[in-house]
């Protein structure tokens, strides 16, 4: 049991990591997959985050008779990793976009046919 | 003054010249500025080389904070050595890249590409110098955005899937890299790669630190197309505008592989490695990586993608050196970084003023140009002999080097799979030849009106591809900066073994 509940922040980031991964994978459609890639993006915020927090530790402001504090640092990488995935994020919708102009689908199957038939 | 912030100067320079160029007019100007920009930061990082080229090591403290809890930039004969190669493979692409780009991409757009271009270098060449792990992280998503952006620029509409394609995997495998970071710095509580290297060898049975190594050596076998996951790299490279394939041929994977030696050497140890099947997996892949993808080279029916996958056949060499992990062999890595970036450069250089002659990258387009463009066909001979390692020219000797590490371990399977892929190149190359030079003019071909006119490419674009192709010629019988300096670093890399 204590597999389980004890690392359950683990656990969730593993289901969520690989609900995204899977979606990535198996999707064709090309906004799903941008969709998926968020998913998995976000599992890692959260393992971060998780990782950052100190049993019985204090929010990580300096006061008066704290004496534990939680590890900011995690926190503030994620705030990077976070800035890096809205960028890629709108860089893959934005290719989305010129594709669907260039192709009149966004669907990966459509668009393979579309260039064997060339 | 200059000196002191030699390091940081190399990457900030081209980060604030990208905003810089953003907002000029389209125009020569933009290209004037990152072309300045590129031969000031290959400046520096030559002076930085020099400096560090004795065997001692820039330690650079960003902000004034100490590291490890600061973000340093450690910089040793390795490091030096890879900023050498990216800062002058874009010095030299800058100069070519004023016809060709004026050619490939609408004119609107200019400013904008030499911006993302300069991010791109500014990624690849922070990577190249931090010595910090999640600040690696940073840099590479930088240089990767923005050429998932330069790609996207290519003229056919394959170029968008491609792009989109790449920013999927691409993004997959840094996202594994962090995953990777995030277990490590929750073992060690650091991430300056030095200090990860001192806390690690207590934790070397730690099941974590087993998985942050796989998660991290997947993410970066993504990232360098080791074979079998290459699928991004040849639709990329042969619908990329031509610069923008020549510069990343040149530099983008050879600075993943850079980091793969990092990871490997300085972070991990050999030691870590030897005792997980990471090794012979390596050398597994690169053996299947380098026959089977010369064999695909040899069937491609357009020319970028028939080098795209030669550069895939020849990053398993590189990584050869890695798995086989001796001094030699890492030697023989870090050499074949710096030489393939020149040949590949040269070729695509060569192959790029053809296009820009016939305005296709396919074979057929190709018959008989050779007798037209005496200087362009002689680079791809000089070029295509040192792909394949002809004595004389640069690619025989990182060859010589791995071949010798190979028969020092007893690996004679390697050895002969070294010599098989070298055979292998002499057909691709030699389709090349064919074409261009046995082959008669097709008269029935629509590119037939342009052909019969074309003429030698002009001079902007035959200076940079000859540069790059005497180099090729010059390191093939001066090793002392090759070499010399790839022993440098490998003292640093593989201390263990040196003593």
């Amino acid at each position: 049991m204590d597999i389980i509940l004890g690392h359950y922040n683990y656990w969730l980031v593993i289901i969520i990591m690989m609900a995204g991964f899977y979606t990535v994978i198996s999707r064709g459609n090309l906004v799903k997959k941008i969709v998926g890639l968020n998913i998995f993006q976000v599992s890692v915020f959260l393992l971060y985050i998780s990782i950052g927090n100190v049993k019985e530790g204090a929010v990580p402001i300096i006061e008066k008779g704290v004496t534990l504090y939680s590890n900011p640092l995690p926190h503030v990488l994620i705030l990077t990793a976070i800035v890096v995935g809205v960028a890629t994020t709108a860089l893959g919708l934005a290719l989305v976009i010129r594709i669907k102009e260039a192709y009149g689908t966004i669907e990966e199957d459509d668009i393979h046919n579309q260039d064997q038939s060339l | 003054m200059i000196e002191s912030h030699l390091s940081l100067l190399i990457v900030v320079l081209p980060l604030l010249a990208a905003p810089v160029i953003a907002v000029l007019p389209n125009g020569r100007l933009p290209w004037a500025v990152s072309t300045f920009v590129s031969w000031s930061v290959f400046y520096l990082a030559a002076w930085q080389l020099m400096n560090v080229s004795s065997g001692n090591v820039i330690s650079y403290e960003l902000g004034g904070w100490a590291p490890p809890w600061g973000i340093e930039y450690r910089i040793d004969a390795a490091n030096a050595l890879v900023a050498l190669i990216v800062s002058g493979i874009a010095a030299l692409t800058l100069p070519y890249a004023l016809k060709s780009v004026i050619k490939e991409i609408p004119q609107k757009q200019h400013a904008l590409f030499y911006a993302a271009f300069m991010l791109c270098l500014t990624g690849l060449l922070g990577i190249a110098q931090t010595g910090d792990i999640f600040n690696l992280f940073v840099f590479l998503e930088i240089s990767s955005l923005s050429s998932y952006a330069l790609i996207s620029l290519g003229k056919k509409r394959q170029a968008l899937t491609a792009a989109y394609q790449y920013l999927i995997m691409g993004t997959i495998g840094a996202t594994f890299f962090i995953i990777g970071v995030g277990l490590l710095y929750a073992m060690t509580g650091t991430l300056n790669m030095a200090d990860l290297s001192q806390r690690l060898p207590e934790l070397y049975e730690h099941r974590t630190i087993h998985t942050a190594f796989a998660f991290i050596m997947v993410g970066f076998a993504l990232k360098l197309a080791l074979f079998p996951l290459h699928l991004w790299l040849p639709n990329a490279y042969t619908y990329a505008p031509t610069v923008v394939t020549i510069f990343l041929a040149a530099t983008s994977t050879k600075v993943a592989v850079y980091v793969m030696l990092r990871v490997v050497f300085t972070v991990f140890g050999f030691s870590f490695i030897e005792n997980t099947p990471a090794d012979e997996l390596f050398l597994l892949l690169c053996v299947m990586g380098i026959l089977m993808m010369s064999f695909y080279a040899i069937y491609q029916k357009d020319s970028k993608r028939l080098l795209a996958y030669s550069s895939v056949a020849q990053v398993g060499y590189m990584m050869l050196g890695i798995g086989l992990g001796s001094m030699l062999s890492v030697t023989a890595t870090l050499v074949h970084l710096f030489n393939h970036a020149l040949i590949k450069g040269a070729l695509f250089m060569a192959i790029g003023a053809l296009i820009y002659r016939v305005g296709s990258s396919r074979l057929e387009h190709f018959s008989g140009l050779g007798k037209q463009m005496p200087w362009t066909f002689t680079a791809i001979v000089i070029g295509g002999l040192s792909l394949i390692g002809v004595p004389g020219t640069a690619g025989f000797i990182s060859k010589w080097y791995l071949v010798l590490a190979a028969i020092e371990q007893q690996h004679w399977l390697i050895v002969i799979v070294i010599l098989a892929g070298s055979l292998l190149a002499v057909i691709y190359v030699w389709k090349l030849v064919e074409v261009l030079y046995f082959k008669q003019t097709n008269e029935n071909s629509q590119y037939t009106s342009q052909q019969t006119h074309s003429k030698e490419a002009p001079l902007m674009l035959l200076i940079p591809m000859w540069v790059l192709v005497i180099a090729n010629v010059y390191f093939g019988f001066n090793t002392e900066l090759t070499v010399g300096t790839a022993e440098q670093a490998v003292k640093l890399l593989l201390p263990s073994v040196n003593q």
